[in-house]
């Protein structure tokens, strides 16, 4: 065959969450972009559940939103149900969850993608990279060996590229499995690819086999929901986006059901345990702990006698619901049995069964901070691939190494999150710098500075960081800092007025159940007592313009969490001082001898970019950190005596 | 960059490790991969053969230390530690000679013209922490052993030594991270993990954890004043007998005469021992020059004196009767620890004023509960009886068993203050029905500061704060 090349800028290999949001930012930021997808029908496919955000991951999609990603926008148009989840803790772990209608979530997707400017679908398997070595002195100092220069499709077709961005979730080798069946497929039996996972090995980048599973399909028909409770959704409901007019979101919703498991139930997965692939020693891949599937549930906690069902939709398109909360790998017969046993699917017809999927992923230790290939330059990914679980966690990654490898075409300056800015950057340092064992899901418990990582400021936190690399429009910023002048407007006037201690207040006080006042007290004051709040205290604040519901939020939870606002900030002060000691890229930690042997090895294997990285590593503790401060202090010192 | 990382850790360093005194025996510390060539150069055996290479580890070895010239300048002894097994986990040798300041210093000098280089403050024992041969608070244990003025201080260093914080501080922290643990996964994975009535409980144990915590803070004020000693100043209307004490007190008891000024921030002019109590009295000089401080330096600065001091001993001449100058002394320390002392400053004089003075010397301010002591300080009577007092005041009389740990570093007192101060304020976002998300703010904190203690957390400059306070040689 004739050798046909292409030039393009970047080369997007494909396109669910992380393709697609990794494809919209090269090409929104004027970078000729190429997605490729194994099937240009399943854009932005949801495989396993159909809902986007929940605990910490809605977190996730605020984050994308504010830094100029889709995914926060495409579920505003296309959700069945729309939930705020966690309202009874405290405002850092509010989540927003949303029901997605899965078809009209991949069109709605695939709309945007294909209106976008730059940006051109190709439907092919990339089988190989192209890349080379590199004699750049600058580069080698750097630690990079080798250069992208493309990638190669199945028919042989090249695509020259500056930035090539891997995004293959579960797709690479992958295989599914019910018990003792199984395929040689991705998800949902669409095609795998067989070929990169070899090319990725000649790259000198190392594999591993992880694995995930999704529950049974079920046809709605055969369910009896009178034996379940009905889950609604909120009303009203708050939009995912920052830019969605929450009037555009304001329709009826589709409910969820709950049940629960039983005895009986795990007295069946117990009984058939020894038929589990897992157990039985067929899967190697390492599933992950924190989205259990039912026979790890019935096995980790022997003590529970139920768990939680929830019976979802799957979309208006199709009768099926999805069966969360047991997900499962056991054969077919045994799901029958087990699936009837719960209230509600004692007749119930499973239209696609529960499996687990096999594939293989890079060890994430690999990757720069940006999300880039240490030796390679220009060969980022992001996503499954990447060792993580969950479309919010593969969209945040695909946004910000697209935006990365921009930055890099560019020469701008990279985008960076640290862990104190946003979940996105707790996601990305963990994945960087922590060995992962297993699927990599994103919990709130991961975010250490969470009260002041809430969903309701992403905007606050990010908008700044979306405009400065071109992804949030001069206007949509300049909307975000006069929502920041009314907060703090807001609540300095509200510090300053003060009510006095007389009749007509004390009658207000008593008539609210609160105590009455001592002496005159401002109305910060009052909003901070827990029987009282913004809205209660209109009456006896005449002077109050009228605001916005999002900057009354904002101003609320400002003045009522303060203390724990500023205690938590000179926590993140006290994590910056750590960052911000830098570690040079050329180091020889053979020079730091008195570095025990496993901490120099962790360093060498990790290269973290600061001393703080450094701290998080596993098997650095902190004398070997505090090692490496003195080691790096007089190597500081030494640079300046010979000045 | 070479001599950046030789600066790090190839260099052979040496210091006078023994007190910089005349004293009998004095050992110079040589740590580094060259000590026994360096050490090789300037030794001979008594056959005046250069052997030390094939010195054998953890042997003494009997010589001379001879100069460039051949001539001997001291006799010594020579031990080898090799590294690994060693204090800095490097070669090390201790040549112990006779402890004259001028031999030590020719010997050091010798090293240093061999290629040795003068160790900074602590960096033995920095390169010992280097080495991962101690951690962080251990090192400290060696600093407080280093400056320890008795043998309380030794006592309480030592035990921290061998870890006795450690334990105490570990157990805390681990407490405190499964109730964090335990709040995290109840928020990530609400249908395995239940938080009803949680908060009663964990309201509990933060309860029972800060009463823990306070106790070791009772031991720091109490282990600061025996390992720092107190700080006494005398005062007295002239001629009350304030140089009789100061005689008494140091006579009795042989003086410690220091010449530390400067190294903390009050001048401290005289430590007087007194059993397990040490004395650091303040001002003696206007005591000694002019038999009144008051009239030396001014009600204002005498005032500043007192309000610096942890203890007044008011001393008051019995034989004669009390004056407006004695209640504006007394206005003084009111309201500081005061003990005073009645003295028959007169071998013959009448008693004019009896036990029960304090309601009258004190009438301008709130009733006050001084111990009073007579003494008659010319046949050093009472003195006894003094220290008791004292004791009594500052240890509740009690000698308190040795196991006990005790806090007497000022960096764990900072610390565990403010993990008390955390834990307040979990328990205030329990009482404020806060949710349970609420409660990890501080118990971060908490956990953290206690962390930075036993050195599980990392202060961005801790080590270098630490190692900077040691003595040359340690």
């Amino acid at each position: 065959m004739i050798e046909v090349r292409e030039k393009i800028d970047v080369a997007i290999i494909g396109a669910g969450h992380a393709g697609c949001e990794a494809a919209l930012a090269c090409a929104r930021l004027g970078l000729e972009t190429v997605m490729f997808t194994m099937s240009a029908d399943n854009i932005a496919f949801m495989p396993c559940n159909p809902h986007i955000g929940g605990s910490s991951k809605g977190h996730l999609v605020r984050e994308i939103d504010a830094l100029g990603g889709e995914m926060g926008k495409n579920i505003d148009k296309t959700f069945l149900q729309s939930k705020m989840l966690n309202t009874s803790k405290g405002p850092a772990v509010h989540s927003l969850r949303c029901q997605a209608d899965k078809m009209e979530y991949s069109k709605a997707m695939r709309k945007v993608l294909e209106e976008q400017e730059h940006l051109y679908i190709k439907q092919a398997e990339v089988t190989e990279l192209l890349f080379e070595d590199t004699d750049d002195e600058d580069l080698k100092k750097e630690g990079y060996t080798k250069v992208i220069t493309g990638v190669k499709i199945f028919s042989g077709i090249i695509y020259e590229a500056k930035a090539v961005i891997i995004c293959t979730g579960t797709y690479l080798k992958s295989r599914c499995l019910t018990g003792e069946a199984i395929t040689y497929s991705g998800p949902n039996g669409l095609l795998p690819s067989n070929y990169l996972s070899d090319s990725l090995i000649k790259a000198g980048i190392e594999l591993r086999r992880f694995k995930t599973g999704t529950p049974a399909r079920m046809d709605g028909n055969s369910i009896d929901y009178s034996k379940m409770s009905e889950q609604f959704g909120d009303t009203p409901v708050i939009p995912f986006s920052f830019d969605t007019d929450p009037a555009d979101v304001q329709r009826p919703q589709v409910s969820c059901y709950l049940t629960y498991t039983n005895e009986k139930t795990h007295e069946i997965i117990r009984k058939n345990i020894d038929r589990s692939p897992i157990y039985a020693g067929i899967i190697e891949g390492v599933g992950p702990r924190y989205c259990p599937s039912i026979e790890d549930k019935v096995v980790k906690f022997p003590d529970h006698d139920r768990h939680h069902v929830f019976v979802e939709p799957e979309g208006t398109y199709t009768n099926e619901v999805y069966i969360d909360g047991m997900s499962s790998s056991l054969p077919e017969d045994v799901q029958i049995a087990m699936y009837r046993t719960v209230p509600g699917l004692e007749n119930c017809k499973i239209v696609k069964s529960a499996y687990a999927i096999e594939y293989d992923c890079l060890c994430p230790g690999q990757l720069h901070p940006t999300l880039e290939i240490k030796n390679v330059r220009g060969l980022f990914s992001a996503g499954q691939v990447n060792g993580s679980s969950g479309y919010e966690e593969a969209a945040a990654q695909g946004l910000y190494a697209g935006i990365n490898a921009s930055m890099q075409i560019l020469g701008k300056e990279y985008l960076t999150i640290d862990r104190s800015e946003g979940y996105i950057g707790v996601l990305v340092d963990d994945l960087v710098t922590k060995e992962n064992f297993e699927p990599y899901r994103m919990m709130t418990s991961r975010a250490e500075y969470r009260l002041l990582l809430r969903q309701d400021n992403a905007d606050i936190r990010l908008r700044g960081k979306g405009h400065e690399v071109g992804l949030i429009s001069d206007e949509k910023y300049e909307k975000l800092l006069k929502k920041e002048e009314m907060i703090n407007a807001e609540v300095k006037r509200l510090k300053e007025t003060t009510v006095g201690a007389n009749a007509r207040i004390q009658e207000f006080m008593e008539k609210c159940g609160s105590s009455s006042l001592k002496t005159a007290t401002s109305l910060a004051e009052l909003i901070c007592r827990p029987e009282l709040n913004y809205d209660l205290i209109a009456e006896i604040d005449p002077d109050r313009k009228e605001l916005p519901a999002d900057v009354i939020e904002q101003v609320e939870i400002t003045i009522r969490y303060e203390g724990y606002i500023e205690r938590q900030q000179r926590q993140v002060d006290q994590f910056r001082k750590l960052e911000k000691k830098l570690i040079p890229a050329d180091i020889n930690y053979d020079d730091v001898s008195s570095l025990r042997l496993e901490a120099r090895q962790k360093l060498e294997k990790f290269r973290p970019t600061n001393i703080g990285q450094a701290s998080r590593i596993g098997g650095v503790n902190p004398a070997d950190v505090s090692v490496l401060i003195i080691y790096l202090d007089s190597l500081h010192r030494g640079t300046e005596n010979d000045k | 960059m070479s001599s950046v990382l030789n600066n790090f850790n190839d260099d052979t360093i040496c210091a006078i490790a023994t007190a910089m005194s005349d004293a009998g025996i004095g050992i110079i510390r040589v740590s580094g991969k060259e000590a026994l060539t360096i050490c090789d150069k300037i030794y001979v055996s008594p056959k005046k053969e250069h052997t030390l290479l094939t010195h054998k580890p953890n042997t003494i070895k009997y010589g001379y230390i001879c100069n460039d010239q051949g001539d001997i300048v001291d006799e010594v002894m020579i031990s080898f530690m090799k590294g690994p097994h060693s204090y800095t986990r490097e070669d090390v040798i201790e040549i112990n000679s006779h402890g004259g300041m001028l031999v030590m210093n020719e010997i050091l000098s010798l090293l240093l013209a061999k290629g040795c280089r003068l160790a900074e403050p602590g960096e033995f024992t920095k390169r010992a922490f280097l080495s991962g041969r101690i951690d962080l608070t251990k090192a400290e244990a060696v600093m407080d052993i280093i400056g320890a003025q008795n043998k309380f201080a030794l006592d309480s260093s030592r035990a921290q030594l061998q870890g006795s914080i450690y334990k105490e501080v570990k157990a805390l922290r681990e407490d405190i991270l499964y109730q964090m643990a335990y709040i995290e996964s109840a928020i990530d994975d609400p249908e395995s993990y239940d938080l009803t009535g949680y908060s009663d409980k964990l309201k509990e144990k933060v309860t029972a954890m800060s009463e823990k915590i306070r106790k070791l803070l009772k031991t720091a004020d109490e282990g600061k004043i025996r390992k720092d000693g107190i700080k006494t100043v005398i005062i007295g209307k002239p001629n009350a007998g304030k140089s009789s004490l100061l005689n008494a007190l140091s006579g009795n008891e042989r003086a410690i005469v220091t010449d530390i000024a400067g190294t903390t921030r009050d001048v401290i002019e005289e430590t007087v021992r007194l059993d397990d109590i040490i004395l650091n009295l303040i001002d003696t000089a206007g005591i000694r020059d002019t038999e009144d401080l008051i009239e030396k330096i001014g009600v204002d600065k005498a005032k500043e004196k007192v309000e610096e001091a942890d203890l007044c001993l008011y001393i008051i001449d019995s034989t004669s009767e009390i004056d407006e100058e004695d209640k504006q002394i007394s206005s003084l320390c009111a309201d500081k620890k005061t003990i005073v002392i009645l003295n028959k400053n007169d071998l013959t004089g009448d008693i004019k004023i009896s036990k029960d003075i304090l309601p009258m010397l004190f009438s301008g301010s709130e009733p006050v509960d001084f111990p009073v002591i007579t003494t008659s300080l010319l046949n050093g009577e009472g003195i006894e009886e003094l220290k008791r007092a004292i004791t009594e005041l500052f240890l509740g009389g009690e000698i308190a068993p040795k196991q006990e740990i005790y806090i007497t570093n000022l960096r764990h007192k900072e610390l565990l203050s403010k993990t008390v101060e955390s834990l307040a304020l979990v328990i205030d976002s329990i009482e404020k029905d806060l949710s349970e998300d609420f409660y990890t703010v501080d118990l971060t904190n908490a956990y953290v500061y206690l962390g930075e203690i036993i050195g599980e957390e990392i202060g961005d400059d801790l080590a270098e704060e630490i190692f900077s306070k040691f003595c040359m040689g340690k």
